[in-house]
C-alpha cells in the first residue's frame, strides 16, 4: 500500500482493512498500568496490536506513549524504580511470566531509540554485535551475509559498502539512524519498536525512514511513538492516542484522524492542545 | 539608537534606563578582569613553587645523576652511595600494589555503580569508600603492621608492603572507576540492552571500553600517590640501609619464574631520600636531591605511559 494514498480510501476499504488488521493480533495488552515509584504513569492500558502492520502511539509529551513502548521488551526492567502490572502476550507467550529471560525476548523484539546511538564502533561492527552475541552466525562468512542483508533491508548498504569498517558514529544522523535499524534487523526479530525515530532527523533522512517503515511492515510488527501526527498518517495502519496515561482511543489511522470517537482525541489532532 | 536601549525595551526604555544599564556593565566587565586576574596569579604560584622545586633539585642533584649511582648499592660515603636497592624496590613495590589494587578498584567500581541495589547500605559504602580516600596514609601503615605483618604473618616485605599501597589507592580507583562509568551516556547502555545483551555483556562490551579512559586517570593518580608514599612503608618496616637486591624473579632453572623476592626486605625511593636528607653534610643531601629527581622521573614516565594510553583508547572510541 502506498502511504500517500492512504487517507483517501474508500471507509468500505478502511472497515475490510480494520477488520483484517484486527483479526490477528501479535502482541495483545490487557489492563496495564506502569508506575515510577509512586507515581503511576500508565492506568489500565488495554490494546491489541496487528501483525505485519505499522501500529503508531500518538499523544501531547508525558502521556506515557513511550513508557508503554518500553513495556513490550521490557526496557522498563533497567530503570529500577519501575513496576509494570497487567498481562502483556506476544503470540500468546505472557513476557512478563516468571523465567522467562529478557534477553531472549530482546532478540524478538528489536528496539531503535529517539537519538540514533550507534556503538562507538565501525558500521560492520555495529550490526555484528548482535549476531555475534546470540551466536547467529557459524562462520565468518554467514556473519559477512547477515552484515549485508541487514544493511540491504534498512537501505544503507549502498551508502556505507566502501567503508564498512569505518566509525558508525561518522555517518550523518538519517544514517546514523538507519544503521541502528539494520542493527536491530540483525538479530532477527519479529517485532521493531521505534521510539520517535525521526525526532533528531531532517526532513529529508525523515522521508527516507518513513519509506524503510513501510518497507519493512512485510516482515516485521512495527509500532512506532511519534510526535508527529502526519507521521503517524502516513505510515501507520492502526494508531492508539494516548492522554494523560490512559489510551483514550486506538483503532485504524484514518478514522482517527477523519472521524474521533472521543473529544479529546478530536482536540489533540486538531492543535487544541498538545 | 543603542543595543542597552532595545535591551531594557518594554521596561524602562529612555537615556536612564540607559546610564543605569552602562553603570552596571561596566561593573559587571570589571569583575571579569578581577577574576581572570585572580585565577592568573592563582595559576602563577603554583607553577612557580613546582618550578624552584624543580630547578633547586636540579641544581643540587644533577650532578649526582651518574650511571654509578644508579647501580651502586648505598653507602657510608656519600661520593659513592647509589639508589639500586630503592629504585629497584620502589619498581617492585608498585608492580604489587598495581598487580592487586588495580583489579580489585575496578571490579569494586564496577560493581558499586552497576550492579549494587540503590538502598542505604549502597550508600553507607559509598560515603565510607570516599572518606578511605582521605584518611592518612600512616593509619593504612597501622592497620598493615597489625593486619598482615603480626596478623598474617607475610613479614616486613615486599610483598606487605605493596598490599599496604594497594589498600590505600583502591579508594581513590574506585571513586574514578564509578565516576568514568557514570559518565557513559545511557543511550550506549540501551542500545546494547535492545539486541539483547545481558548485563555483564553491556559493561564489558560498552561500559567498560567507554570508560577506561577515566579509569586510567584514576589509576595514575593512585599509582603516582604509592610511588610517593613514606610514612605506611616506615611503620610495616622497611629498611633504611640495604646492601642487596631480592633475588630474581625469573631464573635459568625449572620452574624459570620465582616469588622468593615477595618476601625479601625492602626499601624505596623516598625512604633512601629521608634518609639521606636527614644526615649531615652537603653530599648527602646532593643524593637526596638526586634521588628526589629520579623518584620524579619514575613518577613522569609512568604518568606518560598512562596518559599515551589514555590517548590511544580515546581515539578509537569515536562518539
Amino acid at each position: 500500500m502506498n502511504t500517500h494514498t492512504a487517507p483517501t480510501m474508500s471507509s468500505a476499504t478502511i472497515g475490510a482493512a480494520g477488520e483484517m488488521l484486527a483479526g490477528r493480533p501479535k502482541i495483545t495488552a490487557k489492563n496495564v498500568n506502569v508506575y515510577y515509584g509512586e507515581k503511576q504513569a500508565l492506568f489500565d492500558v488495554s490494546v491489541n496490536i496487528p501483525e505485519k502492520s505499522v501500529t503508531s502511539f500518538i499523544g501531547p509529551s508525558g502521556c506515557g506513549k513511550s513508557t508503554f513502548l518500553r513495556c513490550f521488551n521490557r526496557m522498563n526492567d533497567t530503570i529500577p524504580t519501575c513496576r509494570v502490572t497487567g498481562d502483556i502476550e506476544i503470540d500468546n507467550a505472557d513476557i512478563y511470566e516468571r523465567g522467562l529471560d529478557v534477553v531472549q525476548l530482546r532478540a524478538r523484539v528489536g528496539m531503535v531509540f529517539q537519538k540514533p546511538n550507534p556503538f562507538p564502533k565501525s558500521i560492520y561492527d555495529n550490526i555484528a554485535y548482535g549476531p555475534r552475541i546470540h551466536g547467529l552466525a557459524r562462520s565468518k562468512t554467514d556473519l559477512d551475509q547477515i552484515v549485508e542483508s541487514s544493511l540491504k533491508k534498512a537501505g544503507l548498504f549502498e551508502e556505507v559498502k566502501d567503508r564498512l569498517h569505518e566509525s558508525g558514529t561518522g555517518l550523518s544522523g538519517g544514517q546514523q539512524q538507519r544503521l541502528c535499524i539494520a542493527r536491530a534487523i540483525a538479530v532477527g526479530p519479529e517485532v521493531i519498536l521505534m521510539d520517535e525515530p525521526c525526532s533528531a532527523l531532517d526532513p529529508i533522512a525523515t522521508a527516507r525512514i518513513e519509506e524503510l517503515i513501510d518497507h519493512l511492515k512485510e516482515n516485521f510488527t512495527i509500532i512506532i511513538v511519534t510526535h508527529s501526527m502526519q507521521q503517524a498518517a502516513r505510515v501507520s495502519q492502526r494508531t492508539a492516542f494516548f492522554h494523560l496515561g490512559v489510551l483514550v482511543e486506538e483503532g485504524v489511522t484514518q478514522m482517527i484522524f477523519t472521524n474521533p470517537r472521543d473529544r479529546r482525541t478530536q482536540d489533540y489532532i486538531t492543535g487544541r492542545f498538545g | 539608537m543603542s543595543i542597552t536601549s532595545t535591551l531594557t525595551d518594554g521596561r524602562v526604555a529612555g537615556r536612564a534606563a540607559d546610564s543605569e544599564f552602562v553603570r552596571r556593565l561596566k561593573r559587571r566587565r570589571t569583575n571579569e578582569t578581577v577574576f581572570i586576574c585572580l585565577g592568573l596569579a592563582a595559576t602563577s604560584i603554583g607553577l612557580i613553587a613546582l618550578a624552584a622545586l624543580m630547578i633547586d633539585l636540579a641544581a643540587s642533584g644533577y650532578p649526582r645523576l651518574t650511571a654509578d649511582f644508579f647501580t651502586n648499592f648505598p653507602s657510608r660515603r656519600a661520593g659513592q652511595a647509589g639508589i639500586l636497592s630503592a629504585w629497584v624496590g620502589s619498581l617492585l613495590v608498585i608492580s604489587v600494589t598495581a598487580f592487586i589494587g588495580v583489579p580489585l578498584g575496578v571490579a569494586a567500581g564496577i560493581y558499586l555503580e552497576e550492579y549494587a541495589p540503590k538502598n542505604i547500605w549502597t550508600n553507607i559504602i559509598e560515603i565510607n569508600v570516599s572518606n578511605l580516600a582521605g584518611v592518612p596514609s600512616i593509619v593504612f601503615g597501622l592497620l598493615a603492621l597489625g593486619l598482615f605483618v603480626y596478623g598474617f604473618g607475610t613479614g616486613r616485605s615486599i610483598f606487605t608492603a605493596g598490599l599496604t599501597l594497594a589498600l590505600l589507592i583502591l579508594p581513590i580507583i574506585i571513586v574514578a572507576t564509578r565516576e568514568a562509568i557514570r559518565a557513559v551516556p545511557w543511550s550506549l547502555r540501551e542500545a546494547a540492552y535492545g539486541v539483547g545483551a545481558t548485563k555483564w555483556q553491556v559493561t564489558q562490551d560498552h561500559v567498560l571500553p567507554a570508560a577506561v579512559p577515566g579509569v586510567l586517570t584514576g589509576v595514575i593518580i593512585g599509582i603516582s600517590r604509592a610511588l610517593g608514599e613514606t610514612a605506611p612503608l616506615v611503620t610495616i618496616g622497611a629498611l633504611s640501609f640495604i646492601a642487596f637486591l631480592p633475588p630474581s624473579p625469573v631464573s635459568a632453572d625449572f620452574p624459570f619464574i620465582s616469588f622468593a623476592w615477595l618476601f625479601e626486605g625492602f626499601t624505596v625511593l623516598p625512604i633512601q631520600a629521608f634518609n639521606w636528607v636527614s644526615r649531615p653534610g652537603d653530599d648527602f643531601q646532593s643524593n637526596a636531591a638526586a634521588a628526589g629527581l629520579v623518584l620524579m622521573a619514575i613518577t613522569l614516565v609512568l604518568n606518560g605511559v598512562a596518559i599515551y594510553f589514555r590517548y590511544r583508547l580515546r581515539k578509537k572510541l569515536q562518539w
